[in-house]
């Protein structure tokens, strides 16, 4: 307790001891005067000792309690354990916190030895040089006798592999150090991409008018973007929506705004644009045009989510895969037909939101060829409570839905109250 | 028993290596060094024993490897693969494709004298 024992505590705040130990240890709720003397005196924020503190805490003592597969824990305990264990709740609070940390250093670096390409060529390049190399010296070393020529061209074929072998190794180590530089690597490419796009609040306008040359420094110059794998995926999104600019601009989305219509279907009717990109574009500019900022998720065919406009309440899996359940994934069985569906969020606060996805074909067409698609959901939140047509949740592992169909795994929270 | 051997390798320095060994050892050696047209090449030589390399332009040795195999005449072929990738995956991959032995860069001359020997001698 900040090096202030319990009973001088008691009497610089005007209470007894005894009341101090309860509400220490939760069994009596404070607020107002009493909050304010003992933070003052314990020399911390007052939020600190409130509800909002305790809330977090009791939520990450949950998600580290999903988490332990193979330990049964006392779920609905959690608010007496971090009511009278304050320091070891946030002990395990804060080792879960860098059991993520780590585990998602560890999921990059493996990430990175699997499918970097250059570090496997280079390996492997170097691999033939060695082999070149050591193969013609034992032919040196262990023949007898062998004619001059052949002497020659082997003394020259050595000096040449080495000369590769040590070019490569240069080069191996070089790439070896940018890639060991705190900025780089600990990021996969798409979060470098969602971190940049985040900053720019995915919007573009500024960009309109930009030629190719700058756009091209445009996205060399953005810090977030340490690697080509990462620049390279946000020159492709920064394209799309400067394009989704170019098509519906600040003044003409202002309009709508104004006269009451967020509705992304109307509004592609009335300028005759695709849906995804009126989706796209109302959840670029909600930020600063409406009072709740809307959400976007987009995935490819195969379910990967490639973009995420993250909002409130609506818990986009980071790892994981999300809810089946989504529209945006139905949408992907019913190419170019727009959906519209009033969902909740699973969890205690079960939010409602106003979901609308579309799937439309990438790429141009050819004959013969199955096109392939990108599916996208802007996600409304509504302001009032009322009816929902579906339930969905975030991801399996995190979702207490008892008998749903579209389950791929137990989930952890299946007895949570 | 025959003594001819065919080496498909794009690496020209591994190739007169090897070559050079070979030949020292008795046997008589081709070479090839392209991976889309190398099951023809062998198909015409017909050699007692191809040692392949994994990575070749134009294709890979594994896929040239499962051609051989599904042809009559170079089923029973016996097939000495190299590769600079010594995981256990790249051997259970080079298994499956067929090859009679697999063997990770770098290597020894002594190595593959004695893979070549027992390879055609069994």
């Amino acid at each position: 307790m900040a090096g202030l024992r319990q009973a001088e505590l008691a009497r610089l705040v005007g209470i007894s001891g005894s009341y101090l130990n309860l509400i220490e240890h939760n069994r009596r709720r404070i607020g107002g005067k009493l909050l304010n003397d003992i933070a003052q005196a314990l020399n911390v924020e007052p939020s600190l000792l409130s509800e909002g503190a305790e809330a977090a805490l009791l939520s990450a003592l949950r998600v580290a309690a999903a988490e332990a597969e193979a330990v049964a824990v006392e779920l609905e305990r959690g608010d007496e354990f971090a009511g009278r264990f304050p320091g070891w709740a946030a002990l395990i609070s804060e080792q879960h916190k860098r059991l993520r940390s780590l585990e998602h250093t560890a999921a990059t670096l493996t990430d990175r030895l699997t499918h970097d390409p250059h570090l496997a060529t280079s390996v492997h390049e170097m691999l033939t040089m060695v082999t070149a190399i050591r193969s013609t010296a034992g032919i040196l070393v262990d023949t007898k006798e062998i004619e001059p020529e052949w002497r020659n061209r082997f003394h020259r074929n050595l000096n040449e592999d080495s000369q590769r072998l040590a070019e490569g190794a240069e080069q191996l180590v070089a790439y070896l150090d940018d890639a060991g530089d705190a900025s780089a690597g600990m990021t996969l490419p798409l979060e470098e991409v969602e971190g940049m796009l985040e900053a720019h609040k995915f919007r573009f306008d500024n960009l309109v008018n930009a030629t190719p040359d700058e756009l091209s420094t445009f996205v060399s110059n953005q810090a977030q973007l340490t690697s080509d794998a990462a620049r390279d995926m946000a020159m492709a999104v920064v394209r799309q929506l400067r394009a989704d600019a170019r098509l519906l601009s600040l003044d003409m989305l202002e309009r709508q705004v104004k006269a009451g219509n967020v509705d992304p279907a109307q509004i592609a009717t009335d300028y005759g644009v695709p849906l995804s990109a009126v989706m796209r574009r109302l959840a670029a500019v909600s930020d600063i045009m409406l009072s709740m900022p809307m959400g976007l998720v987009m995935c490819d065919a195969s379910g990967t989510l490639m973009l995420r406009k993250s909002v409130e309440g609506f818990a986009i899996p980071r790892f994981s895969g999300a809810c089946p359940k989504w529209p945006l994934f139905q949408a992907l069985s019913r190419p170019m037909q727009a959906l519209r569906q009033t969902v909740t969020m699973t969890g205690r606060e079960a939010k409602r939101f106003d979901c609308y996805a579309v799937s439309e074909p990438i790429g141009t067409i050819q004959v013969n060829v199955a096109p392939l698609y990108h599916s996208f959901m802007l996600i409304v939140p509504l302001e009032a409570a009322g009816p929902a047509e579906a339930e969905v949740g975030s991801s399996c592992r995190v979702c207490p839905l008892e008998k749903c169909e579209g389950r791929r795994e137990p989930s952890l929270l299946a007895d949570v109250g | 028993m025959g003594k001819n051997v065919l080496v498909i390798e794009d690496e020209p320095n591994i190739i007169e290596a090897i070559s050079f060994i070979l030949s020292r050892d008795g046997w008589s050696v081709a070479t090839h060094s392209n991976g889309h047209d190398a099951v023809g090449v062998v198909q015409k030589a017909m050699p007692d024993l191809v040692i392949l390399d994994v990575m070749l332009p134009g294709k890979t040795g594994y896929d040239i490897l499962r051609e051989l195999r599904s042809e009559d005449a170079t089923h029973g072929l016996p097939v000495l693969m190299l590769t600079a990738k010594g995981q256990v995956k790249d051997r259970e991959m080079a298994e499956r494709a067929g090859a009679s032995r697999f063997m990770t860069k770098p290597f020894s001359n002594a190595e593959v004298l004695d893979a070549v020997r027992e390879l055609v001698a069994g």
